[in-house]
């Protein structure tokens, strides 16, 4: 139990620490290596909670190809770092005001209602597998997974189209 | 089957009596519809035929009635059916309308039949060949509504005739309503027409309010009912008919041309001759006189009004008798005659001879058609002798056609103008001839015996009226012996005259067969046989009538008579021993002076009405239009008490209520709207932070809300 | 087994900093990673319910939710790379010509 709670408990500090450097850093550039870092986190995780396939997807997936493609048009826009600007000054305090009570709100409720969600100790075999997932995603969610392959498609055609320059402006 | 086989086997041709009025319809329609594709002579056959076949049918009712004498009612159509007033469009068939429709049929036919002769040279005179087919479609048009007029059933039915004919009247009393008598561009004609409409509207309301009064106190305008509950009316309240019957006299007056509303008749004369002859001598005139002859069972309950109705006839007998000693128009000394002749007729009915009256009606239309059909040849023969003396001249004179435009005002309608035409129209001569011994009374012909049975009637029935008929009589006589000598005799006054051409065969025929049933008429009612009387007393005898069978009197006889032979002798003396010479003075001026010149002068009548009626009339119509209408109402209400109100409402409306208020909420909306939306605006910064930021508060406050609940 | 509500606190946590993220940066690609983070914040509620439930059906809703955030990112990207094109930068308070 200990050492499930001391791992929980390295791993979410780094996570939150992640996070919030990644909030914090002038640089895009840093903010994007810092939400790697919390993706990996998080990534870990999903291995605790029984999560291998999810795990490795969000390795692959976020950690690798959307956050290489963060890093590839900040690099190609050169737009790491913006010049100061005092427009809005008003609401960052506000905001910081926000979160807090918004974390606050969500942990009142998880901690007094704790003992509604149960939480068992062993899991069925093979539970989380890539073949228990590829069942579940192919028998029981077959239309949404196809839907998924157009959206796909679609966002594809999407961003061909918008990033397509102009014959007329070229 | 011969004739007198179907009159005594009794067949029934009274289901054909809706047919007066179809025919003629028919007639007009077809000239209306094909009549522009027609020729003259087409379009006047036409219209003839329907007239004659018009004719056939009042035969075949006469045939009919023969075997049923107690005549019938043809149902049309139910026609009016409000509250308690039920009346139907239905032919009334009896001897009394039989004789009316055959005359109107008969006289009308050989009038159509000399109307297709004269309209073809009058067009042409008058220059407006176009208008020869508007003319049979009114005649057309006559004979349907005079066949309303005798066929109806009702009294409301016999109105529509009544006015139907008073419009045909009028259409073609102004048929030339461009021109003036003698064909120049004036408004005369058209100013005539009117003048007969207008004075027929006066004795038309008289007729309606009769109507009225009889609707009232009868609950019914038709016939047979009106007549049944007249005793029962006249017992308890004798007034009623009396009212009746006097405002049904203003209509017989205007209709039938009696004083005071004979004034229209004269100027009719406007109208083409046909028209004088069939509208205003033969059939719509005597309207007046079927009317009171028709409505017998109500004139016979009182006595007052049978004396005032006799009475206005035998006045205006001798009145007009008198006018018509002093004119020099052909047509209007036949015109004066007419309403002298309509006073006989009116005097008998009035008197309660009514069979005398009918006999006089039917000998007059012939007569009184032959003359002035007789009349219209004489005018149109100088009008072809002065056109031949005209272009005669041109020839000698080598002034080619231009100077045909510049022909002097020559009236060929002024007896002054004629004089000697025995000898260049003989056969219209002769016909003349006929028609004025018919109407002076001399025996044998027709005249004699319809004028001397009223005057006998009048001999016992009402002494006074007979003395005025009597002298009206001696009148008549003498200008009709004047108008011969004046016409015929002596030498030519004008070219014209002298150059004075017969009228073609077409126009004489039918004037012989006139001049046949003048000379013969007197048989219908011969003294003794009384074939009429017997025929029209089955009409009287439903109601319970009793006619007065006027016995002949040799003395009323001789004595009319004598005077009649006196009378032309006396104009033989005046007017044919020496015949006047071109302008001189009538012979009879310098005899009587002033008396001459009142008739002359018609006695100023129309002068009198304009004094006392017409120009008080104009005064007061021009006073309320000018001052009251004008002035007062226009000027003064409209545009200072209403218009100047409706600005003060309006401006109260406008500036205290519409601006102040309604409008400031309007406008305070308006600004509050952009108010509000400008502060709002301040919401939308464009920041997609700041959007992102008010999801945010949503979502806090929400979840805060959701948990402290 | 730690209790779920650890992980939904974790959650909660990350969630609020991404959301801190978008109001607070003006970053347009930071902004977005952001989002990413909001995302992978209710990812990890997911698999912890799902663990919690012993249900797949918690992990495949993540995967369904991985696949549209990489259609997201393929789409937000073109269009920041788009609006970079005109406006030669990513900062989203330039991009106020919506206001009121």
């Amino acid at each position: 139990m200990t050492t499930d709670l001391i791992l929980f408990l390295f791993l979410a500090i780094i996570s939150v620490a992640a996070a919030l450097g990644m909030l914090f850093s002038r640089n895009a550039v840093y903010s994007a290596l810092y939400l790697i870092v919390n993706f990996v986190t998080v990534a870990l995780f999903y291995l605790i909670l029984g999560g291998a396939f999810i795990a490795v997807s969000q390795v692959a997936v976020y950690a690798g190809a959307i956050m290489v493609l963060f890093l590839f048009v900040i690099m190609l826009l050169g737009a790491e770092e913006l010049g100061q600007s005092q427009t809005l000054s008003w609401q960052r305090p506000l905001a910081i005001v926000l979160g807090v009570g918004l974390v606050a709100e969500i942990l009142s409720v998880v901690l007094t209602q704790t003992g509604v969600i149960a939480s068992a100790s062993s899991l069925p075999e093979g539970f989380g597998s890539p073949a228990s997932i590829g069942n579940t995603l192919f028998l029981q969610y077959l239309l949404p997974f196809e839907v998924t392959s157009v959206l796909l498609l679609v966002a594809m055609i999407g961003a061909i189209v918008l990033t397509q320059r102009n014959k007329k402006d070229a | 089957m011969l004739l007198s086989e179907i009159a005594t086997s009794g067949p029934s041709f009274f289901y054909l009596a809706p047919w007066l009025v179809f025919f003629p319809v028919i007639g007009l329609l077809i000239n209306i519809i094909f009549g522009g594709r027609f020729g003259e002579k087409l379009i006047g056959s036409v219209a003839a035929t329907a007239s004659g076949l018009t004719f056939v049918v009042a035969v075949l009712l006469a045939i009919s009635l023969r075997a049923h004498p107690e005549g019938t009612s043809i149902l049309l159509a139910e026609w009016i059916s409000i509250g308690e007033l039920h009346l139907d469009w239905a032919f009334r068939v009896d001897t009394l309308s039989v004789t009316m429709m055959m005359v109107v049929g008969g006289v009308g036919t050989l009038i159509h039949i000399y109307a297709i002769g004269y309209m073809h040279e009058d067009v042409r005179f008058k220059n407006d060949p176009g208008r020869y087919r508007r003319f049979f479609v009114f005649f057309n048009l006559f004979i349907a509504a005079m066949m309303i007029l005798v066929s109806g059933d009702n009294y409301l039915m016999l109105f529509v005739g009544w006015e139907g004919v008073g419009l045909c009247s009028y259409l073609l009393i102004g048929f030339w309503y461009d021109k003036d008598l003698l064909g120049r561009p004036s408004h005369e004609n058209a100013t005539a027409g009117k003048k007969a409409f207008i004075t027929n509207r006066v004795g038309d309301f008289g007729f309606l309010i009769a109507g009225f009064i009889m609707f009232w106190a009868f609950k019914s305008v038709q016939f047979d009912q009106v007549f049944e509950h007249a005793h029962h009316v006249a017992e308890h309240n004798p007034g009623i008919i009396l009212a009746i019957t006097l405002f049904m006299l203003l209509g017989v007056a205007g209709k039938s041309a009696q004083i005071p509303l004979f004034v229209w008749l004269p100027d009719a004369m406007a109208g083409p001759t046909p028209v004088s002859a069939l509208i205003h001598a033969a059939t719509m005139v005597t309207a007046g006189v079927y009317l009171v002859a028709r409505s017998a069972p109500l004139y016979s309950l009182v006595p007052q009004a049978q004396n005032t109705v006799a009475l206005v006839g035998g006045i205006t007998a001798l009145f007009a008798a008198t006018i018509a000693v002093g004119q020099y128009d052909i047509k209007k000394v036949l015109a004066y005659s007419t309403i002298s002749q309509l006073g006989f007729m009116v005097a008998a009915v009035g008197m309660g001879a009514f069979v005398a009256g009918m006999f006089h009606l039917i000998t007059h239309a012939f007569f009184k058609a032959l003359l002035f059909l007789s009349a219209g040849s004489v005018i149109l023969g100088v009008e072809r002798g002065h056109h031949h003396a005209a272009h005669g001249h041109h020839d000698h004179d080598n002034h080619g056609h231009d100077e045909h435009h510049e022909e002097e005002v020559f009236d060929p309608g002024d007896m002054r103008n004629m004089g000697g035409m025995r000898k260049t129209m003989p056969v219209t001569f002769w016909l003349y001839m006929i028609g004025t011994i018919a109407l002076a009374g001399i025996p044998p012909f027709a005249g004699f015996f319809s004028k001397d049975e009223i005057l006998a009637e009048a001999n016992t029935l009402n002494f006074p009226v007979y003395i005025l008929l009597a002298i009206a009589a001696f009148f008549t006589a003498f200008y009709m012996g004047r108008q011969i000598w004046m016409v015929f005799f002596g030498k030519a006054r004008h070219e014209a005259a002298e150059h004075a051409e017969e009228s073609p065969l077409i126009m004489t025929v039918p004037l012989m067969i006139l001049a046949a049933l003048s000379i013969l008429g007197g048989a219908l009612n011969f003294p003794g046989v009384s074939t009429l009387t017997h025929w029209i007393e089955h009409t009287y005898e439903t109601f319970h009538l009793h006619l007065h069978h006027g016995e002949f009197n040799p003395t009323v006889a001789i004595t009319s008579t004598v005077l009649g032979l006196l009378a032309i002798f006396l104009s033989w003396l005046l007017y044919g021993r020496k015949p006047i010479a071109e302008g001189q003075v009538d012979p009879l001026k310098k005899m009587f002076g002033p008396i001459f010149v009142g008739m002359e002068n018609k006695w100023w009548v129309d002068e009198l009405y304009w004094a006392v009626i017409l120009n008080p009339y104009i005064a007061l119509a021009r006073f309320l239009a000018d001052t009251i209408d004008w002035k007062f109402w226009h000027d003064w209400f409209h545009n200072s008490v209403i218009a100047r109100g409706f600005k003060v409402i309006a401006r109260t409306l406008a500036e205290p209520i519409d601006l102040g208020f309604i409008d400031a909420i309007a406008n305070g909306l308006a600004e509050g709207t952009q108010m509000i939306s400008g502060s709002l605006r301040r919401l939308q910064t464009g920041f997609v932070r700041n959007y992102a930021l008010s999801v945010f508060i949503g979502v806090v406050v929400i979840l805060g809300y959701l948990i402290l609940k | 087994m730690l209790p779920v509500s650890y992980y939904i606190a974790l959650s909660a946590i990350l969630f609020s900093i991404g959301a801190l993220g978008v109001l607070i940066r003006r970053n347009a690609i930071i902004i977005f990673m952001s989002v990413e983070l909001m995302l992978n914040a209710a990812n990890l509620a997911f698999v912890a319910f799902a663990r919690s439930y012993e249900s797949l059906s918690g992990q495949v809703f993540v995967f369904f939710i991985m696949t549209v955030a990489a259609a997201e990112v393929a789409v937000g990207l073109a269009l920041i790379v788009a609006i970079f094109r005109s406006k030669h930068n990513i900062d989203v308070d330039q991009m106020s010509s919506l206001k009121g």
